[in-house]
């Protein structure tokens, strides 16, 4: 083809398909084509817009159709859902479908793939799937639920995916594979096995060098069984059909355009067929004969595409085949010439059983370039070697192979690639691309993701993003806010070291203006943590967050919720009773937390001295639900009641709660007790958490829910109480030290240099010769406590600040007002003007 | 007191506390004439602006804290921490958000707030659909 593309000068534009590459064919088009030349109508057969099919199987993690989406509206492209193409009349160049015709001066077809099924009898039988669409995988959930076995026909990495989502549906899981290895396109024999010890350990079962002859009806009618080469049988309740995938072609092929030996739409390199107004892209499209199933090389198709309509001259660039995944819990990688096919081609391979890691590098005959590797269980070395294909080794073959804890020899390796190579290969983003972005400005990852797309798609190179700008000297500021540099750390010594007890000192000293909501409450927390006595006193007053001012939780409706510590969530009837009272009295909305004890919601402010004054003369005391401090040391029964018990949980609970209550931290801590290995107190998910053991106790530390949960790292075992005592207490007082603002110490711990190690190091060996400072710290805490609710209750001074309206202290404020919600009183919707917009800070 | 003389009618200043019964740096809330006004006492400098959080409708805005961006003395929603610019209620996060302020004042130990009773000011001053009754 010669001369001027036709259609370049633009008209109706039509496209076919909307999967992952069709979207992104259309988002290129639409970006470049500013002066809106084409008129874009999508044709899409399935009734959701683009999803991200990569991502399928995280629709069974929990992600719904909605996190996966793609697709973003567009007023310019008309998308028709649901309609697929069921013909292309070349001469009258008319598109149909069951609806109508669409003219057009370009199509792009971008139809995709279709699951291959092996022609093996049974396989229409009902219980058998394949697994490609979101609705297959709804159909497949909706199927598993009750049922016992699945079985999936392939072991690549789609039929691993699915053996994945049949595990997550509790379903006893199993994967034949024809070939006599896992995943036999991307890996090789050594890795095949690494990868399948890791299967198996999953509770997985792996069939491998068979195939399937049949599929088996029970009485019902439904799938019962497979039939394999080797002639087992095996008995299953479902079956997914993971055999791969083969190019949807057949519109093209009715419309009597040319196909690849192979199958696939037959394209040029510049993905044009042999009609010069019709293109394809993605994995229907065979450019030069060959079809690519993965998502980076459609995306490099969209974007000759689209720059092709618009006069442009791109060609398809050759495809960068690397994959890398998790599958199962496990990292596979797999790049360039992974089997060593390569005349004279060298072989580096490591092997260590211990870590389950195995990695293979694939070298030039002179070993000099680097031209393949496989990785299993350790993929971290990823991101640097694919991008080094091709070029140079960036340093000696086992530095790079070796597990990466360090980090380190992974980022000689990125200094050492050239700046063409790729590092996000996805989106085609070279490291010259990454260096240039941060050069105009961008000073972290997300900056480097909205500006250059690099780590949207599958997110393997954002470590890489990191080390890049470290590299370029980008340092991603420690200053707590505009109105000091220092950080968290660095102000809890400033005030510790120097004995400074007043904000306006502190600011004066070392820091400018007036400070804000961030740092304001942070040198509240430093100054209680260190014991400056009650919270509000003084200037320390007007520090607080709202929270901590009226020592309780506000709402959203402008009241506040009160908390009585219950320790270890042991509470005796009298005291229950006093509670309900309570709230029987004030008409307060009753919920049990999940720290095991009692939240009253729907508090004025000038109800708050009320009710405390009630709650303190019946014994209670603040439960410190407001601040960044102890929460709830939560327990089991433990040997007490419980016939698996072992030791005294409730106890040890309580004796912990009430050693660390007020305690203050940058963060809220939480903390349980279980009495036994069955861990009914969920301690694990917990900052600390304890596990008594038939010699002592087992402690863990840096565990959360929340946001991002996680469990809990186990710290030391079989302490003696002292001995777990004496830990905790270091632990805290190390955390309320060096913890930035608002962070956890899950964070904390992952944050801190040399790790779990370190932190066991400065506790138990006493490394930084801290410890007798931290007891002591501790010890003056545990001394000085005082109950913030009885002090407030105390002094009329302090009372004065809980008061509705300054000039009119009798009236409640009229703009709280409640409904009965299942017997109780809730907060009246009322209508919200702006919605919840978070200031990104 | 030029207003007074020239809209004797339509604005006062009214009385609302004690100057002593501020405390620095932090608010109070006062119901003036069905208003709902949040007092602040800053340094030597008073502000007042709405007690009600224009993001969340919760009338909250006098627990807020205080503070500084650049020169500018700020106020942070205690729900959502948006940051205000006390003098003039302007929102310095979120485009086109402002609180009404108020001219505020200390005379004779008493802190004065001027009310402008020419319209109410949910009808000229606040953004539209605000959920109040009466702001309709």
């Amino acid at each position: 083809m010669s001369g001027e593309p036709v259609g370049a000068t633009g008209g109706e534009l039509v496209v076919v398909g909307n999967g992952m590459v069709g979207q992104r064919f259309v988002e290129a088009l639409r970006a470049r084509d500013t002066g809106g030349r084409w008129r874009v109508t999508v044709l899409a057969e399935e009734s959701r817009p683009a999803y991200d099919r990569v991502r399928l199987s995280a629709f069974f993690d929990g992600a719904d159709a909605d996190e996966l989406n793609l697709h973003t509206p567009d007023d310019g492209v008309t998308l028709r859902l649901g309609e697929a193409a069921t013909g292309i009349d070349r001469d009258r160049r008319v598109v149909t479908t069951a609806v109508g015709e669409y003219r057009y001066d370009a199509l792009v077809l971008a139809t995709g793939s279709y699951p291959f099924v092996p022609p093996v009898p049974g396989t229409g039988l009902p219980g058998v799937f394949v697994y490609r669409t979101l609705d297959d995988l709804a159909a497949i959930r909706a199927y598993a639920a009750g049922r016992r076995t699945g079985a999936v026909i392939g072991g690549g990495l789609l039929g691993l995916e699915a053996a994945n989502a049949l595990r997550l549906l509790g379903l006893d899981t199993h994967v034949v594979e024809f070939a006599p290895r896992l995943m036999p396109v991307q890996v090789d024999e050594a890795g095949g096995a690494m990868l399948r010890r890791y299967v198996e350990e999953l509770g997985v079962g792996t069939h491998l060098g068979v195939a399937t002859t049949a599929l088996h009806p029970g009485a019902d009618g439904a799938v019962a069984g497979l039939s394999l080469s080797d002639g087992n049988r095996l008995d299953t309740d479902l079956v997914v059909v993971a055999a791969g995938i083969r190019p949807q072609d057949g519109l093209a092929r009715a419309a009597e355009l040319a196909v690849g030996a192979r199958g696939g739409i037959l394209v040029d390199p510049s993905c044009r067929t042999d009609d010069e107004r019709i293109w394809a892209v993605g994995e229907c499209a065979a450019v030069d004969g060959v079809c690519y199933g993965l998502v980076a090389p459609g995306y490099a198709m969209a974007e000759v595409v689209a720059d092709r309509l618009l006069g442009g001259s791109a060609v398809f660039p050759g495809a960068d085949t690397a994959t890398k995944l998790k599958l199962l819990g496990v990292d596979v990688a797999s790049f360039g010439d992974a089997h060593g096919t390569t005349p004279g081609c060298l072989d580096v391979t490591f092997v260590d059983p211990a870590t389950r890691v195995y990695a293979k590098l694939v070298l030039s005959d002179d070993a000099k370039t680097l031209l393949g590797g496989v990785l299993v269980g350790d993929a971290s070395a990823y991101p640097t070697l694919r991008a080094s294909v091709g070029g140079p080794l960036p340093g000696p073959p086992l530095g790079l192979l070796a597990p990466a804890d360090s980090g380190a020899g992974a980022a000689a390796g990125l200094a050492a690639l050239p700046g063409t190579a790729q590092v996000c290969s996805c989106n085609a983003v070279t490291k010259d691309d990454i260096l240039t972005a941060i050069g105009g400005g961008c000073a972290d990852v997300p900056a480097l993701k909205a500006c250059t797309r690099a780590g949207t798609s599958c997110g393997s190179c954002v470590p890489m993003l990191k080390q890049l700008l470290d590299s370029a000297g980008v340092v991603q500021s420690t200053a707590l806010c505009e109105h000091f540099d220092a950080s968290r750390q660095e102000l809890f010594d400033i005030v510790r070291v120097r004995g400074i007890t007043s904000f306006s000192r502190l600011i004066a000293e070392h820091g400018r203006g007036r400070g804000c909501d961030i740092c304001k409450p942070v040198v509240a927390s430093i100054l209680a943590s260190l014991g400056n006595g009650y919270v509000l006193d003084g200037e320390q007053a007007s520090l607080q967050d709202t929270n901590d001012h009226f020592l309780a939780n506000i709402q959203r409706d402008g009241t506040y919720s009160v908390v009585p510590r219950i320790p270890g969530g042991e509470i005796t009837p009298e005291k229950l009773i006093v509670i309900g009272e309570v709230a029987r009295d004030f008409q307060l909305y009753t919920k049990i937390t999940g720290g095991q004890r009692i939240d009253l919601f729907g508090a004025r402010v000038e109800q708050l001295p009320q009710i405390w004054r009630r709650l303190v003369d019946a014994g209670f005391e603040s439960g410190h639900a407001y601040g960044k401090a102890l929460r709830t040391v939560k327990s089991c029964v433990g040997e007490t009641w419980c016939r698996y018990g072992v030791q005294d949980s409730v106890g040890l609970a309580i004796a912990l709660e009430l050693r660390y209550r007020g305690l203050r931290a940058p963060h809220k801590i939480k903390s349980a007790v279980s009495g036994c290995a069955r861990e009914c107190a969920e301690a694990r998910s917990k900052d600390f958490g304890v596990i008594a053991t038939d010699n002592g106790w087992n402690l863990y530390v840096g565990g959360n829910g929340g946001f991002r949960p996680r469990h809990a790292d186990l710290f030391a075992t079989d302490l003696t109480t002292e001995e777990l005592v004496r830990h905790v207490d270091r632990f805290l007082m190390f955390y309320i030290r060096t913890a930035d603002r608002l962070q956890r110490t899950a964070a904390w711990i992952e944050a801190m240099d040399g790790g779990l190690d370190h932190l066991r190091s400065v506790i138990v060996d006493d490394s930084l010769g801290l410890a007798a400072e931290l007891d002591a710290a501790m010890a003056r805490h545990v001394g000085s406590y005082s109950d913030e609710w009885r002090d407030t209750l105390a002094d009329p001074d302090r009372l004065r600040r809980f008061t509705s309206f300054v000039n009119a202290p009798e009236v409640p404020d009229p703009s709280i007002s409640f409904t009965v919600e299942r017997g109780q009183p809730v907060p009246e919707r009322r209508p919200v003007v702006l919605g919840m917009p978070e200031v990104a800070r | 007191m030029s207003t007074d003389v020239l809209a004797p009618v339509l604005t006062a200043w009214t009385a609302v506390c004690r100057y002593d019964r501020l405390e620095p740096d932090r608010g109070v809330a006062a119901l003036l004439d069905g208003e709902q006004v949040a007092l602040f006492r800053c340094g030597d400098e008073l502000y007042a602006v709405q007690n009600r959080d224009p993001v969340t409708g919760a009338y909250v805005m006098s627990r807020g804290i205080i503070g500084s961006r650049g020169d500018v003395p700020t106020l942070a929603a205690p729900l959502h921490k948006q940051v205000y610019d006390l003098r003039t209620g302007r929102c310095l996060d979120l485009p086109g958000v402002a609180l009404v302020s108020y001219p505020v004042r200390e005379r004779d130990g008493l802190v004065e707030v001027l009310l402008d009773r020419s319209a109410p000011p949910s009808l000229l001053r606040r953004p539209p659909g605000n959920g109040r009754p009466d702001g309709r």
